[in-house]
């Protein structure tokens, strides 16, 4: 089951966040800030999936915006794997040229 | 003061313009405030913009709870606009810990019927993520109707909706459970994916269910075929695979009808041999539906071919290029091991090749998998390798890595020499990193193997020369250098090169190992002890180390000082008891944790305050016992309890072998069988210093006419205890009352409970054989208290 859904860029500020089980607010950015932590320091070299606490984290990189999905251990990783992609794909679709903007 | 109202487009530009995180809240709070006034009283036509630059500050984890109620007030209002806002809030603010939550059900259940598709999709999305209990039981009918609507895009999120009720209200079941058969036959992806989750679920939750949906599994299997044998379909195809999502949820439902399931597991064997064979893993997508294949083949009483296919398949995961397929290949191979194992040995070059992935999650993977493939023929091989790894590996894993290596040098060592050796290498590798047993355990292992004694000694004095780091290593090496220094300085053995090592060297080292600032205050009590042992062993003369034993009497460490003070005694005053005391350690019988607790034990002051029933110990023994006292192999050296640090009275306590009387009320005697004049009699005495201790003597007493020969008494306790037997005194009780045959029991009760206790005695008597087997009832209660 999908626990949560972010959508984060480099710097670690969300930019999109949908939690499918109670967490409460103030842990909510606690949560995001050590997620992304642990996604930012990996390197290429190493696979998409992380074991964060009690999660799978399942994570994919575009450009400067990083998406991970946070499930338990009943989900295929490489079936979330590929939602991701397809969840991209639907919002270039719906929204026509997705790109992220940052004005830092 | 009203301000212009900003677009939220604009308050997103704002936010992020800020440059720092104090810059931010000051924007948001600013914002919130305006947000706050005009939902009191600004425009009721622009409140839905309001709401939603408050969900955008939600979403960054600012406060937004007092836009509940606007909600609400934006849910009730015709205008689908105000709709979208108000629902998509009460999605994040409004959930079951609010108490205004139930106040919605009255909107949606009138959205509901209203027949406008948009509105009812959002109304039954709200439904489906927020609705609490009381909701979903209110609104149950309501959404059961509209699984047979029309619009596929409304029969989509009620059937999903039906999803989150069943596993709000698991009683719910019984209301969507008819429906599913007839959905099913959907053509439309969607709907059909919603039902299989909901099918899913209902199964997960009632086994009622699952009897019913085994019915199924042809229908299933058949839309499975037909998905993987469609061409392509430029509606659902992902990197050339059909609907992987659809194929993946599909599986995952024959696995849970298949599990322990002969007859569905049956008819899904062909399907699955051909989605593995068919599938095109050149993409992700495909990897996906192979994987999940694998995963079902597992779970499900597979034929035996397709569980080798399946375990093939996730040896070719492991050659594949693609670090995240190798990643799920090695965690399947993990829960495979225990149940597949020989076919998974097959791969175990691929995986020792993983280990040296860059990767720290796939290289914990594939030691793990690797420990779990070490059997008896391979052992050597892999050692090697694990130590080769253990060299490089990140620090994290290091502990792993060696206590691993450890066991399963433990469990399959072909001799005990090269358990030993391994046992030297791991600890010169990474020996902070070993468990605090390891010293034990190789002290134990080294004390046990006579014949290797010279050879420990020998590999241990040059580690310990190279090296005096490793506190594990400095350990053992000191105890043993201080037990078999003798061997050392003998100069031949044929399994090393020679070594010449000579007196001064030996203990140059051990003092230098003394004074190292890297040794841990245990080290030093170890090599104190061996240069005191090596005053028995060595032919020189003492001053050297009782130069060193008198400095450390004034040491700071209050441990140190003790040992020194006393073995500075042990020079002057009990110099003739000096080559008894330090005599060499008896053979220790490696009975595993049995052996550990009679080495605690015989630790223990208390030892000495043993009572009559064992006269026939001899007094070296009870020397023996001493010597455990001061220098035995552990990792928490603690003063003998009942010793005063004072100089003069120090030894006195220990040399006196008093026997004194001790438990302060005796236990009585039970006699517990009676035949012919053979009686048995228990007596039981608790030594006041070990609580967990019962001695039982058993005294047979014959009086009859009769002798009685071949007596032999046996004895059984629950497995929480542990039992010694001593020897009896004898196996005859000679008739009319002669000597009596006594036998010591000795019971360790850790757990303090209720004593069990079953004698079997078997023995001749007037020509005949007897035995007999009984409980010993009506036990003292103060045997175990």
């Amino acid at each position: 089951m999908i626990k949560f859904f972010l959508m984060v860029n480099k710097q670690g500020q969300t930019r999109l966040s949908k939690y499918y089980e109670h967490v409460d607010i103030n842990k909510r950015t606690i949560l995001e800030t050590e997620v992304i932590k642990s996604c930012l320091s990996r390197s290429s070299e190493q696979c998409s999936f992380v074991e964060y606490k009690d999660f799978k984290l399942i994570y994919r990189q575009y450009a400067a915006l990083f998406i991970v999905v946070g499930v338990n251990d009943t989900e295929n990783e490489m079936a979330i794997y590929e939602f991701i992609h397809n969840f991209v794909e639907v919002l270039d679709e719906y929204f026509s040229r997705v790109m992220t903007i940052d004005n830092v | 003061m009203v301000m212009s109202s900003l677009k939220l487009q604009d308050l997103i530009e704002e936010i992020r313009g800020a440059k720092t995180q104090a810059q931010e809240r000051e924007v948001i709070q600013k914002e919130c405030a305006h947000i706050r006034a005009s939902f009191r009283d600004g425009d009721p036509l622009l409140r839905h913009r309001q709401l939603a630059k408050l969900l955008y500050v939600h979403m960054l984890g600012y406060p937004a709870h007092f836009g509940q109620m606007e909600c609400l007030k934006l849910i009730a209002s015709p205008r689908f606009i105000d709709k979208r806002v108000g629902y998509l809030g009460a999605m994040l603010l409004l959930d079951e810990r609010q108490d205004a939550h139930l106040l919605i059900t009255n909107s949606i259940k009138n959205d509901l019927n209203q027949g406008i598709q948009a509105v009812q999709g959002l109304a039954l999305c709200t439904l489906s993520t927020m609705g609490s209990a009381e909701m979903c039981r209110d609104l149950a009918t309501e959404v059961e109707k509209l699984l047979l609507e029309r619009s596929p895009y409304v029969r989509k999120k009620a059937v999903l909706t039906a999803v989150h009720m069943i596993r709000k209200v698991p009683e719910l079941s019984d209301t969507f459970l008819p429906v599913c058969a007839k959905l099913l036959h959907e053509r439309h992806h969607g709907v059909l994916l919603g039902t299989i989750t909901l099918i899913t679920e209902l199964c997960e939750r009632s086994p009622a269910a699952l009897k019913r949906f085994r019915k199924v599994v042809p229908q299933l299997v058949q839309i499975l075929r037909t998905l993987v044998t469609t061409g392509y379909s430029t509606e659902h195809s992902i990197s050339g695979v059909s609907d992987p999502f659809l194929q993946v949820q599909i599986l995952r439902l024959l696995r849970i009808l298949g599990r322990n399931h002969e007859e569905s597991s049956e008819s899904m064997n062909d399907l699955l041999a051909q989605v593995a064979t068919n599938t095109d893993t050149s993409r992700n997508a495909g990897s996906a539906v192979l994987f999940e294949t694998v995963l079902t083949i597992v779970d499900i009483r597979s034929a035996a071919g397709l569980r080798v296919l399946a375990v093939n398949i996730l040896g070719r995961f492991l050659l594949n290029s693609d670090k995240n397929i190798r990643y799920v290949a090695l965690t399947s191979l993990l829960r495979l091991v225990q149940s597949d194992h020989s076919a998974v040995q097959r791969h175990r070059p691929t995986v020792v090749e993983c280990l040296w992935e860059p990767d720290a999650s796939l290289s914990r993977r594939a030691l793990e998998l690797s420990l779990a493939l070490v059997n008896s023929s391979n052992v050597r091989a892999m050692t090697q390798e694990l130590q080769g790894f253990l060299e490089s590996c990140p620090l994290d894993l290091r502990a792993d890595c060696a206590s691993g290596i450890l066991l399963a040098a433990e469990r399959f060592a072909p001799t005990k020499r090269w358990h030993i050796d391994t046992i030297l290498r791991v600890l010169t590798m990474a020996g902070s990193h070993v468990r605090d047993d390891a010293v034990a355990n190789l002290t134990q292992l080294i004390g046990g193997a006579q014949e290797l004694h010279a050879y420990s000694v020998r590999r241990l004095y040059s580690a310990l020369a190279q090296d005096i780091s490793q506190q594990p290593l400095v350990q053992v090496a000191a105890w043993c250098i201080g037990e078999y220094g003798d061997l050392l300085l003998e100069g031949s053995c044929e399994e090393t090169e020679p070594l010449q090592v000579e007196e001064e060297e030996v203990l140059a080292l051990l003092e230098r190992v003394l004074q190292s600032h890297m040794s841990l205050p245990a080290t030093r009590g170890y090599a104190l002890t061996a240069l005191m042992k090596l005053s028995t062993r060595l032919r020189g003369d003492n001053n050297r180390i009782r130069q060193v034993v008198s400095i450390y009497g004034s040491c700071l460490d209050v441990e140190l000082q003790q040992r020194a003070v006393e073995y500075n005694t042990l020079f002057r005053k009990y110099d003739h008891m000096r080559a008894a005391i330090l005599e060499k350690m008896p053979l220790v019988d490696r009975g595993g944790p049995q052996a550990d607790e009679e080495v605690k034990e015989s630790k223990e002051a208390t030892h000495l305050l043993e009572p009559a029933p064992v006269p026939t110990e001899p007094q070296a023994s009870k020397l023996l016992d001493l010597l455990d006292l001061l220098d035995g192999p552990s990792e928490d050296p603690q003063p003998p309890p009942p010793v005063d640090p004072s100089p003069e009275g120090t030894l006195i306590h220990l040399l006196d072998l008093p026997c004194a009387p001790l438990a302060p009320a005796p236990i009585p005697n039970l006699r517990v069988f009676e035949r012919e004049g053979l009686q048995l009699n228990l007596s039981f005495v608790r030594p006041p210093g070990t609580p967990t201790l019962l001695l039982i003597t058993a005294t047979a007493t014959n009086a009859s006419e009769g002798d009685v020969t071949h007596f032999i008494c046996q004895a059984a306790v629950p497995k929480s205890f542990q039992l010694q037997l001593q020897a009896p005194s004898g196996d005859t009780v000679p008739a009319q009352g002669g000597l009596p045959v006594t036998q010591v029991l000795r019971i360790l009760n850790p757990n303090k409970a209720p004593l069990r206790l079953k004698l079997r005695l078997t023995y001749n008597h007037y020509g005949r054989s007897v035995q007999e087997i009984f409980e010993v009832n009506n036990l003292p209660v103060e045997a175990w208290q």
